[in-house]
């Protein structure tokens, strides 16, 4: 008994999975396409389409500058990370150490002034 | 450059530090313009790429060298959007409509007018951001990037029919997308696999 002839809606889904591969496409789907003008423009359309793929591989984007810089750092040990810190951290660190020193110094000032204070009294008294 | 690159793993499984780095700078243009093309998105690209590499820092040991490292490196960068996509699709409610297909009836847009591949190229990459990200997925690995169906579906997270399906699917969009004339979206079977395929 003959089977049924294929249909080109039957054939479409088809030629869409044999596009890399036409081994997928059935015995009657093939004999359908053999025969019919649109499903081989159809398929044909895929192969160009896939072909056009292809060399999409090739293809860069352009990467924001940033990007690299803020992989390296994510996988950097961080030893490495604290070595290439950024020039803003180190202009905070010599500020929080300028504050420190003078700090110090307004009080060890004080304690000389504080001092000196109690030791004349002692000599007036 | 293929040896180059393998020097570097090994050195880099030994613990070079400065071995992973080359191998970060060799490979991350190539790596951001899958992410790009997975997500559509430069900040979500460089979100993906950044995952990527710290996964892949954290787990070279585990990579045998049964497929090459730009194979491996794009299977973690597919699993790496996917993920990011997901967490992405629950946050947003602005999302673009999946189905924007144009029947462009203008004489200007016959095919025989736009033999050019330059041209086509240009469209094609259109017509690939126009899908919705899950069948971009699926065509972008298998089509520009030539990923085995089984490998598409592990980092997806789908079955293999199912990626096989979307592929199918997201071909023919971009079919009909690229030759409207003669293309008629075919809305009824859409919403059916879609159930299936996650």
């Amino acid at each position: 008994m003959l089977s049924e002839p294929m249909r080109c809606d039957d054939v479409g889904t088809l030629l869409a999975a044999s596009a890399d591969d036409p081994t997928l496409l059935s015995e009657p789907a093939a004999l359908h396409v053999a025969s019919c003008l649109r499903c081989q423009a159809e398929r044909a359309q895929y192969r160009s389409i896939l072909r056009v793929m292809k060399t999409l591989r090739n293809d860069t984007v352009t990467v924001q500058p940033e990007l690299l810089g803020d992989v390296l750092d994510l996988v950097r040990p961080p030893a490495e990370v604290v070595k290439f810190r950024r020039p803003g951290s180190d202009r905070r660190r010599a500020a929080i150490g300028g504050i420190a020193a003078a700090a110090t110094a307004g009080a060890a000032g004080a304690i000389v002034v504080a001092t000196r204070l109690a030791s004349g009294k002692r000599l007036a008294s | 450059m293929s040896r180059e690159i393998d020097e570097l793993i090994e050195q880099a499984k030994d613990g070079s530090h400065i071995a992973f780095e080359q191998l970060v700078r060799l490979t991350y243009q190539d790596t951001y313009t899958l992410a790009f093309r997975l997500t559509g998105d430069e900040e979500d690209a460089s979100d993906v790429v950044q995952e990527t590499y710290l996964r892949a820092h954290n787990g070279l040991k585990k990579f045998r060298g049964d497929a090459q490292f730009s194979t491996w490196l794009h299977r973690i960068t597919a699993n790496c959007a996917n993920t990011f996509l997901g967490r992405r699709g629950r946050n947003r409610t602005d999302e673009l409509p999946d189905d924007s297909v144009v029947i462009d009836l203008n004489p200007a847009s016959d095919p025989v007018h736009r033999a050019d591949v330059g041209d086509l190229r240009d469209q094609l990459t259109e017509a690939l951001r126009s899908l919705p990200p899950k069948l971009r997925a699926v065509v972008v690995l298998r089509d520009i990037y030539d990923l085995p169906h089984e490998m598409i579906a592990a980092e997806l997270g789908i079955t293999e029919s199912a990626a096989k399906v979307r592929l199918h699917r997201a071909r023919k969009r971009l079919r009909e997308r690229l030759y409207p004339m003669n293309g008629q979206f075919d809305a009824e079977t859409d919403g059916d696999e879609e159930a299936h395929a996650v």
